[in-house]
This record gives structure tokens, sequence and C-alpha cells, in this order.
């Protein structure tokens, strides 16, 4: 899918079809779904009926009357247009999906092969779209995978540009939080056991598709709101257009039913009506764009309602990794001793952490990390690794034994029996010389650490402590003034981390967020948005794992990472295809835009009003009373003139507002107030004066053509 | 200055807004207290009272009503007080205080008056002197005066309820709001401002009509009776009935400048103090000031509109080479400015009393009243209606503009959803419907165009302003229209009951909605609701869409009359 690649508003490719489906979509089962639309279709279905009675009984002004129907069966048309102009490019999309959904087989695995562990080549090929949930199918390299499913066991690299674009392979296995794997990707090597979770025609892809199409869309609360408001003022004016024919005989006189119609169907909010919906899949086609799948409108609304954004500490307001930045000995060791000592520990820790120490000691102190090949044959050195009980690693290297880890656990070691250190022959056993005083340095050292946000790494050699390396969370650029920018907004960000609260309250101060829950378990999390709902706020979250997905189905904008388990993304109700959590700040501008976006529209669209009252009710009544001549304030040429010139402004109104409406009104973050005053200047203030300008060059056109 | 404008009638204006503005605080502070239950300096002296009205009616005062139970109450005392006061009529010449032995009400002019009474519409088919006796005055039409008014502030204050309140079920109790409301509120007023009344000399009396002889020795019979303790209300209620056939205008109920300016500072008082109870009650008060402006931005166009039409006069007469502005049937007591600003502010304000001849105003200056009343009375308003309409608007405004800040329609923390806009669209629909209907109605069918009694667009003004008027529950009439006959005794009394309860059910139906839901915290994404661009936003929406609607039955109407007159033609053939 080419999401990233931004089609132009309006291609040639997608013109063609979109008249088409202006065209079917005439269709009265489909327009009473829109019911000002539907209401100026009956009226020009009505009129067209007692139109061709007169061209056969005759009548007065058919060449006028002929022109007024023309452009009632317009507007329906151009409404019909922005609605399949905007699904048309939701169907392209679609198209791409479709393709890449191709016939696939399964390996299924019955009885004992379908348990982890279970013999890999009992299994029978069936049709992918035989699969049953709760199946379990084998997955090696080169095979498609067959359906949605859960990795039950193996690991895999699989290629998923089919629904992200990212043609680099990701990494798929049983456990963790990256189990979930989507049918219709590839896997590249190794293989996999999979529990399929999704029956034929429901799997991702499937519902990929028929987001992107608008097949599964169903109007928003907000939608249908405005929906109410906009059928409450159509009647509105069917009282006031229904009166006149009353008046009209009273002041002696009767208004032919097309002028009637005319000023009905300009008054009614047509332009609103007509590009309501396309507003709104223009609004997930946007988020299509941005790789992010909501499951329904409804979601998209609540981002622009968001008031607290929950947001994981690492990876979207941190760098993922930790780095070492500083390297702080203890007294009577100098700080190039310290970072040796920490360089040979980390040279076989893999983790970034341990990188960034082998870095920083050579950045700092011009240390070159040895030849590793070299020093483990020649050094005779052994490596021990980190486990979860020492929370140490390190090194014994050339008799002596070094070790880093968390400053307790160091401490703890050195104070506890002695140790053996060295291998074979060369093993001799130390007497532990722990320096109370260097262990009261360190632990001071450490909180000092802390307190800054960093993470304290105590390094001792040979049983002696030489000191601290400081390790960093290093936020990422430019993140505090999104959150500034989030301030603006009137959105509170709330920051989610492990860390202990000393930890977490530096960072948090350093990243500019608003508040931050440390030691944070999935029961905080939720509890923590229970708290915040209960309040009557809106709360965004983003996650990816299972534990996640109560929190996920709590939260009212629920962003699922792509990466994520399958219960997490079934929890949630957008699905981040690139899962990038920082996505959530633009997930909630999209939102906000097209909230904005409607109300700009309506707004626009009643305050035309005001226009098209000044055209259309001095030349309906001017043959009743010459006086009222004096409301042409627009000095239209002449009555029918006036009331045709109207009637095409109407319609072409809503043509040129298909682009703002597919590209949506520009969100900026400058506060609700600003944001109020220029949006009313533009749509409301220009929306009572751009008519006048534009009913009068209609008129001078229609006048040039002798139309009227 | 334009021409019509003088300063010494500008100042008179501005006396009066003065004097309004300085009693909104003190008076919202004191009915803010009245309503939320708490102490006030009358407490000592009308709790017992109260107590021992709840226990005489088996009312548990601290059991609060959901918002239909309050709505079914309301409902109920309204279909009593219609009986009561039906039968009252109906019954006149055979109950006491009957002193000028009127017979019996007409059975459709009785069911005119007792819904306008009980609607606080105080629409007058009758003449009161003539027709009615001091039981029908007193028992029947003060009284529904009273209530009428007690209604229509308890219904605000529950809508109030519904914006203040969070996750609740119940928006109060009706028989406790209107208790409180009487009794702390209208009575206490009333006292003093009867007091004041008969200071200015308007009579207070259960004595017969007073034999007058004349100086030509002809004999006059001079209407009196209890006029004071009804005008009171009449006014602090925003009720507008009259006890004299020529209302405001004569010089037993109106009688000195002093008390007509009293008696207009009264129309708007406690509809103006709402709107700072609302403030308190929302806790924010700038909120209040914020609606207040959008009526004052409303009302203040009306008066220089108003006063600058009837200042310049006629232009038929001006061509003639008479100077001056329009005094036809104006008192001279008040002169221009005082039955400009008077007929601005009774119509803006649901009153109906009137002091001069709406009739007789020039066509601009006619046009005003009928523009106040179509836009639903929200311009303070009758004494709580004007609140609720005005609130009913803001709904829409907000639901129009809220979005353009990015996020769903919001006011003072409440969401306004699907449900607040089908009620708020509903009590929007029923005015024009009755309003624009019962005209399109009234000017074909024979039976309406024997009502007015000119030819012409000011005949159809008469029609079209009659309408209006019962439908906004106002009151005044153009005084060309003859209303009493059957055809218009029942249009009008229709479109005085859905003009009354198709705005008031819906807006329960909102507090009971708001009330229910959760309050989201104001934060900088927040529609701001309390500035000048609200206000402005808040004019607009009412201008266009409650004016719009009527744009074109008033260009059929005091608009064409006016472009006519200026032009020097005159409608004088009959028929139109």
């Amino acid at each position: 899918m080419a999401q990233t690649q931004n089609t132009s508003l309006l291609s040639a490719a997608l013109i063609g079809p979109a008249l088409l489906g202006a065209v079917t979509k005439l269709d009265p089962r489909q327009m009473v779904k829109n019911p000002v639309m539907f209401v100026v279709e009956v009226v020009a279905a009505f009129t067209t009926l007692l139109f061709l009675r007169d061209l056969v009984t005759g009548g007065q002004d058919l060449g006028f009357t002929g022109q007024i129907i023309l452009w009632l069966w317009f507007t329906v048309l151009f409404a019909n247009f922005a609605e399949a102009v905007a699904e048309g490019r939701g169907k392209a999309q679609a198209e791409s999906l479709r393709r890449t959904r191709t016939e696939t087989t399964a390996k299924r695995l019955a009885g004992a092969a379908a348990a982890p562990g279970g013999p890999l080549t009992a299994y029978e090929t069936v049709p992918g779209d035989g699969l049953k949930v709760g199946d379990v199918v084998l997955v090696e390299a080169g095979d498609v995978i067959p359906s949605d499913g859960e990795v039950i066991e193996g690991i895999a690299s699989v290629n998923e540009a089919a629904i992200t674009g990212e043609s680099a392979p990701v990494i798929r296995e049983s456990g963790g939080d990256r189990s979930a794997v989507t049918g219709g990707t590839q896997v590249l090597s190794d293989w996999i056991r999979v529990r399929i979770t999704a029956a034929a025609g429901s799997t991702f892809i499937d519902r990929m598709i028929a987001l992107v199409e608008g097949a599964a869309r169903q109007k928003t609360p907000n939608e249908i709101a405005l929906n109410i408001l906009l059928a409450g003022l159509t009647i509105v004016f069917v009282f006031a257009v229904g009166s006149i024919p009353s008046f009209a005989s009273y002041a002696g006189g009767a208004i032919p039913l097309a002028v009637l119609v005319a000023l009905f169907v300009t008054l009614i909010p047509t332009t609103i009506g007509a590009l309501l919906s396309a507003i709104g899949i223009a609004g997930m086609d946007r988020l299509v764009r941005f790789n992010v799948l909501a499951m329904s409108g409804r979601a998209v609304e609540a981002a622009g309602d968001v008031d607290t954004l929950l947001l994981d500490k690492t990876g979207t307001i941190t760098l993922g990794n930790r780095q070492a930045t500083e390297f702080r000995p203890v007294r009577g060791v100098t700080p190039a001793t310290l970072a040796d000592a920490a360089q040979l520990a980390s040279l076989a820790d893999e983790t970034p952490e341990g990188r960034s120490i082998v870095v920083l000691a050579k950045e700092a102190h011009g240390i070159r990390a040895r030849d590793m090949a070299r020093d483990m044959g020649s050094l005779a050195a052994t490596f021990v690794p980190f486990t979860a009980q020492s929370r140490m690693s390190g090194i014994d290297i050339d008799g002596s034994s070094i070790r880093k880890g968390a400053v307790e656990a160091v401490i703890a070691s050195l104070e506890s029996a002695p140790a053996l250190v060295g291998v074979g022959a060369a093993a001799r056993v130390l007497q532990p010389r722990l320096d109370p005083a260097a262990a009261a340095e360190v632990r001071a050292i450490a909180e000092e650490i802390a307190k800054a946000g960093g993470t304290p790494l105590a390094v001792a050699r040979d049983g002696k402590l030489l000191g601290v390396v400081h390790l960093k969370d290093i936020v990422k650029g430019g993140i505090a003034e999104r959150f500034a920018e989030l301030r603006r907004m009137g959105i509170r960000t709330v920051m989610i981390t492990g860390d202990n609260p000393m930890t977490a309250a530096a960072i948090a101060a350093e990243a500019g967020v608003d508040d931050f829950l440390a030691q944070a378990t999935p029961e905080d999390k939720l509890a923590l948005i229970r708290r915040e709902q209960a309040q009557g706020k809106l709360v965004a979250m983003c996650g990816d794992g299972t534990n996640d997905a109560p929190a996920l189905a709590q939260a009212d904008v629920g962003v699922a990472m792509n990466t994520g388990t399958v219960a997490a993304r079934e929890a949630g109700n957008m699905v981040d295809l690139d899962s990038d959590p920082t996505k959530l700040i633009e997930i909630v501008e999209i939102g906000k835009q097209l909230l904005m976006t409607r109300g700009a529209l309506t707004t626009f669209s009643i305050a035309n009003d005001v226009a098209k009252y000044f055209a259309i009710i001095p030349a309906m009544f001017v043959g009743l009373y010459p006086q009222l001549q004096a409301l042409n304030v627009m000095g239209l040429a002449s009555p029918q003139s006036a009331i045709l010139s109207a009637i095409i402004f109407n319609a072409l109104i809503i043509v040129a507002l298909i682009p703002l409406a597919l590209r949506g009104v520009s969100y900026r973050a400058v506060g609700a107030a600003a944001l109020l005053r220029r949006n009313l200047l533009i749509y409301g203030l220009g929306g009572i004066l751009v008519p006048f300008a534009g009913i009068k060059l209609i008129d001078l056109a229609v006048s040039a053509l002798h139309l009227a | 200055m334009i021409q019509g404008w003088t300063l010494a009638g500008w100042i008179q204006i501005a006396l009066f807004c003065a004097i309004v503005l300085a009693l909104v605080k003190p008076l919202g502070l004191y009915m803010t207290r009245v309503f939320t239950g708490a102490r006030t300096p009358l407490s000592p002296l009308l709790r017992p009272v109260e107590c021992g009205l709840y226990r005489l009616a088996g009312i548990d005062e601290r059991h609060e009503q959901h918002w239909l139970t309050y709505a079914g109450a309301m409902l109920v005392f309204h279909a009593a007080g219609f009986v009561l006061l039906y039968g009252i009529l109906r019954l006149q010449a055979v109950l006491p205080l009957n002193p000028a032995d009127q017979g019996a009400v007409a059975p459709d002019l009785a069911f005119n008056t007792a819904v306008s009474f009980v609607t606080n519409t105080n629409w007058q088919n009758y003449g009161g002197e003539s027709t009615l006796s001091y039981l029908s005055q007193m028992l029947g039409l003060t009284h529904q005066n009273f209530l009428s008014a007690a209604t229509g502030i308890a219904l605000a204050v529950a809508l109030i309820r519904g914006f203040s309140r969070a996750s609740s079920r119940t928006v109060g109790s009706f028989w406790v709001d209107l208790t409180r409301c009487t009794l702390y509120v209208l009575l206490p007023l009333c006292i003093a401002y009867t007091l004041f009344l008969v200071w200015q000399g308007v009579p207070q009396t259960l004595a017969p009509y007073a034999e007058a002889t004349t100086l030509e020795g002809g004999q006059q019979t001079i209407a009196l009776g209890p006029v004071a303790s009804q005008v009171a209300i009449k006014m602090l209620g925003t009720n507008g009935g009259g006890f004299f056939n020529a209302n405001a205008a004569h010089p037993f109920e109106n009688p000195t400048a002093w008390s007509n300016l009293v008696q207009m500072v009264s129309i708007f008082a406690l509809g103006a103090a709402l709107t700072n109870v609302f403030g308190r009650m929302v806790g924010d008060e700038r909120q209040g000031w914020a609606i207040l402006a959008a009526m004052g931005v409303l009302f203040l166009a009306g008066v220089a509109i108003t006063y600058a039409a009837e200042g310049a006069g006629n232009p038929l007469l001006n061509a003639l080479g008479l100077q001056g502005g329009n005094l036809e049937g104006k008192e001279l007591r008040f002169g221009i400015p005082g039955s400009a600003l008077f007929a601005v502010v009774t119509t803006a304000a649901s009153c109906g009393a009137v002091n001069a001849m709406h009739d007789a105003f020039t066509a601009l200056g006619g046009l005003i009243p009928l523009v106040n009343m179509q836009l639903g009375e929200i311009i303070v308003g009758g004494v709580g209606a004007g609140l609720y309409g005005m609130l009913v608007f803001v709904v829409v405004a907000i639901f129009v503009a809220g979005l353009m800040v990015g996020r769903t329609p919001e006011y003072l923390g409440k969401k306004i959803e699907a449900r607040e806009v089908k009620m708020a669209m509903l009590a929007i629909l029923c005015l024009p419907l009755m309003m624009l209907g019962f005209t399109a109605l009234a000017t074909v069918l024979p039976a309406g165009l024997s009502g007015p009694a000119n030819a012409g667009p000011h005949g159809f003004s008469e029609i079209l302003y009659g309408f209006t008027s019962a439908a906004a529950n106002n009151g005044s009439a153009f005084a060309g229209l003859s209303g009493n006959t059957p055809f218009y005794n029942l249009t009008l009394g229709a479109g005085m009951l859905v003009g009354r309860f198709f705005v008031i059910i819906p807006a329960l139906a909102i507090a009971g909605s708001l009330a229910a839901k959760k309050t989201v915290p104001a934060s900088a994404g927040t529609f701001p609701t309390h500035g000048g661009l609200f206000v402005g936003l808040l004019v607009g929406v009412i201008l266009i869409v409650g004016g719009l609607t009527f744009f074109p039955s008033l260009a059929l109407g005091p608009i064409v009359e006016h472009l006519a007159g200026a032009a020097g033609q005159t409608f004088a053939a009959a028929g139109g």
C-alpha cells in the first residue's frame, strides 16, 4: 500500500469513477441516509414531473424553470460527486490491498502436532480460507501466513510490507509482545507454529479493506447530532417557504413553484449536507495515509476530544535505550581506571547500554576497545553474563575479576562470601575487601545520579568498588516542544514508566510532561485511566503488550501497535501499522482537524443564507410590491437572473469546497480562543460576505449569456 | 445624531439600563440563595410558612424529581390552574365580588383567556373593566400571574441545575421551586411594589366603579378596582395582562413618568438577574454576564431603531410639512422615548403590557417589537422563559460553531450531543410553525381576513403580530386586530399552548439529559464561552437561525410598508 505517497486531491484517475458514482448514488435508498440532500432530490424530482407536464400542456417561463430544475439536479449530483471522490481515494487503497491478498494454502497441524514441541512434519495441506479459529498451522520460510494468528512456538522474520508498506522484515516470536502475525504477510526465514485467531473474511486485511473502502462506515455520534440539526433547519425553512404562497395571495399575487423551490433549496444547509460524509471519509483517509487504522469514525472523533494523553516513557519520550554519559570514580580512583574497567566488563555485553559504555570509554578517555578475539584467546577471559538473580555481569580476565551492575547488587556481592575468580589453574580466592567508606561514597553518587533521572551502575574490580557509570535516558529531541504544543491544545500529558519516582520525576521535568506515573503496573495504568474518566476526561494511550489490553480497551482512544500481541490489537480502537507511539500526537491533530472542518463548513453553510435571502426575496416579491426592489442590495439584473444566480451559486459552492472538505481545515495549536476567532472570521464572516460577491458575479455572467 | 434621537431621550434609556444592571447582582445573589435552599434575610419570617405549606400539601422538600416527573408535575399543575380559571370566568356572574354585575364570559373567550394567563401570555381578547368581575381579576388572573411567572422561573432554575450538576438523575423539585419562588421572590417584591404604585396614584380598592358627573352634566362611569396589586405582578412576572383594556397606557395603571420607569425596570429585573443566578450556580458569574451581554446587544439595537423610527415620525405626514416624531397612539406623559423604550422592553421580555398602541407605530418602529417576539423572546425574556429560551439558542450556537475549536461541542463542561440538539431544534421549530403557520391560514381564510382593521401590508402585520405575540407568550397586540372571534380565540389559544409547552418540555428534557452527564473540566482547548467572541457568535446565530426564518413575512409586512411610506405610497384599497 502506497500510503506515504500523497495522491493529489483530485487526480484524473479518481474523477472518472467518481462521476459515475455521483449518478449511481441518486438511488433514493442511498440518498435517504443524507436527509438534506434527499429532500433536494425529492423536490427536484417533483418539479421535474410538473415541468414535464407543463412541457406537454404548455406553460410560462419554461426555459427559466428548466434551468432551475437543471441546477437542482446539479446540486444533488455535486453532493454525490463529493462523496464518491472521498470514497474513491479509499477504494484505490483497498484495491492495492486486495492485490496482496492472494490465494494461500496452509499447513494444518492436528492432534499432537498442534501442541508446541510436537512433530513438524505431520501436517495436511488445506486451502487458507478453510481454516477455523483455533486451528494450528505451520508456516515455514517462503510461506504466506494464511490468516491472522498468534505465534505459539518459534521465531521468524516476517515481511509485513503488505500492510505497512515497509519492506524491512520484522521479528515475530512466541511469548512476549511480538506474537501477533497478520494473514497475507510472508515468513522470510525460520518457521513458526501459529494458532489462527481470525476466520476467513474477518482477518485484519479484510477489515482494513472494509475500513478504507468505507463499507463499514457508520455515522459517528457527532454526525448524527449534526444531521438532526440540519434536518431541523430544513424543517424551519419548510415553514418559512411553505407559508409564502398564503402571504402572496393576501398581497394579491402568486409565486411560481420553481421560484419557491429555488428559495427553499438555497436556504436549507445543502453545502454542509453535501460535504458531511466526504469530510468524515477524508478524515479516516488521512489517518490511513498516516499508516493508522481507525476501527470506527467514532474513535477519530474521540481523538479530537482527548484531554489526557498517556505516553510510555521508553520509545515515546526517550530513545529506547539508556546510554552511558559519565564515569564517576570514588576517591582515589582515576576516571581512566574506572573507564578501563567498565569497558572491559562491557566488552561482551551486547545490550545497547553495554555498547554505549564501550563507546564512551573510547570517546572520553581514548581507551580503544580491545580486540575481542585476541583478548579472549591470550588473556584467558571469561564473560559472566547478566542474570536476574545476580543482577550483575562482568568479566574475569587476566587474573582479575570485574563486575558491573545495580549498585546494591554489587555492594551486596562484595559483602557476602569470598568470591572465586579466575579459571582453571589461575583460580584463586579473594578476600572481600569492601571498604565501608567507598560503599557510602558509591551510594551517594548513585543517589545523585538517580535524582537527575539517570541509572547508576556500580563497577568493582577484585572486590574493590571503583565507581559508578552514569546511564542516562536520552529524551528525544524536540519532544518538549511537542508537549508544549499539546498543552496549548489543552491536552495534559502523563508519562508512564517502570522507573522509580525519583528517576521518573527528573525525566518528566526534562521532557516537559505534565505528570508521570512511576513504577507503573498494568493495574496502575487502568486505575489512572478510570480516574481521569471519572472526572469526565477522555483518555488516549498506546500499547502493545497483552497486559496493556485492559487499559487499551478502557481508554477512549487506544492505539495498538501493529507489532503488538493479538490481545492488544483487539482491545484498541486504532492500530498503528508503523508501531510508532509518538503518532498519538498526530492522531489527536487529525481528529481535531476533522471536527474543525465539519464545524467550519456548517458555519459557512448557514452564514450563506443571508446573501441568498437578499438575492431571492426581492426578486420573488417585486411583482407584488415594486418597493421591495430596495432590498436588491447586490443590484442583480432581473428577478429571474437573481434567482438563477442564487441557485447556481448554491450548487457551485459545493464543488468549490470539495478540496477543503477532503484536505481539512488546517489545525494550529494556538489555543481554543485564537482558533475560534480565526475560524469565525474566515468561515462565519466569510460565509456571510462570499456569497454576495459570488452571486453578483454569477448574475453578471447569467445576464451576459442571456440565460435569464 | 440620527434624526429623531434626543439627548434627553437617550438619558432616559441609559438611566433605565443602569438601574437594571445595578439590580442584576443583588437580585441574582438573593435568588441563588433561594433556589439553592440557603438561608436568606427573609427566612426567619417565611421559613415557617414554607414548611407549613409543605406539610399541608404532603410534600417532602428533600425529595427531588427526575425531569419527566418534574414536567409531569408542571403539566398537572397547569391543567388544574386552567380548569380553575376557566370555571371562575364562566361562573363569575354567580360568584361574589362582582359589583359591576359582569355576565359570564363566553366559552371561546374564556378558553382563550384561561390559556392566555396559564401560559404567561396574557393576551387580552377581553376588556378588563367591561368583562371581568373583581373576583375574576384577583382570584383568577392575579393568581395565575403569580404562578405562571413562578413556573417560568422554576423551569429556568431546573435547566440551570442541568448545567451545574454532574451525573445526577434529578433536576430539583417542581413543588419546592414553585413555592420558594412565589414566597421568597415574587410576594415580597410585589408587596413593596404595590405600595409604590398606590403612592403614585394607582387605585387599590374593592369599591364599585365610581359614577361622576362631567362638566357638561353627562354621567360617566369610572372603572376602579384592586389595580395596583395586579399591576405589580403583571410587570414583575412579565405577564402583561392589564386590569384595564388600555393596559399601561391607562392613567390608573401607569399614572406618571416615575411609575413608567419603575414598571419598565420591573419587567426586566428578574429576567436579567436570572442570568446572574445562572452564572453563580454554574460557578462562573462571567458565563451569566456573557449571556446578558448578548441580550443587551440585541436589546440596544432594537431600542435604537425603534426610537429613531418613532422620533423621525411618519414620512407621509413629514412630507405635508408636519415636523416632529410620531405621537399617534402614544401617551404624552411618556413621550416618544418612554413609549419606544417601553415597546421594546415589553416585547423583548414576553411581558406584553403596552403603554402605547404598537399598531400606530411607524413601520420600522413596529418591526422591532415583532422581531423581538419572533426571536422567541430571549432578550431578557419572560421571567425564566427568556433564560431557557436563550440557553436553547446557546445549545444550537455551540453546536454549530463549537466544532471549530477541534472538539465535539461542549458548553460549561457538558457535551452537546444528539439528544440536546434534537430537543433544542424541537423548541426552536414550534415557534415558526405557530407564527407562520397560523398567519398563513388566517391570510387565506375569510374568518382570518375579517380580523385586521387595515388593508395592505399593515393588515398583514396585524395578523402576523397577533400570532407571533401568542406563540411567543407575549400578549401584546397590534391593536388593530379584532381577535375576539371564535377563529382567533381558538387559533391564538393553540398558538399560546404550543409556544409555551413545546418549549418548556424540550428545555426540561435538555436539563435532565445534561444533569445526567459528567462535567468535562475546562482546558486551553475548551471553547471559551465568557468573552466577546462568544457573545458575537450567539447574536449571529440568533439573528440568522431565528431571524431569517421570518424574513419573507417581515418583507411583506413592515418592510414593504416602510419602503412604500418612504416613497409616499399608501394602501387604502380595502382587502389589500
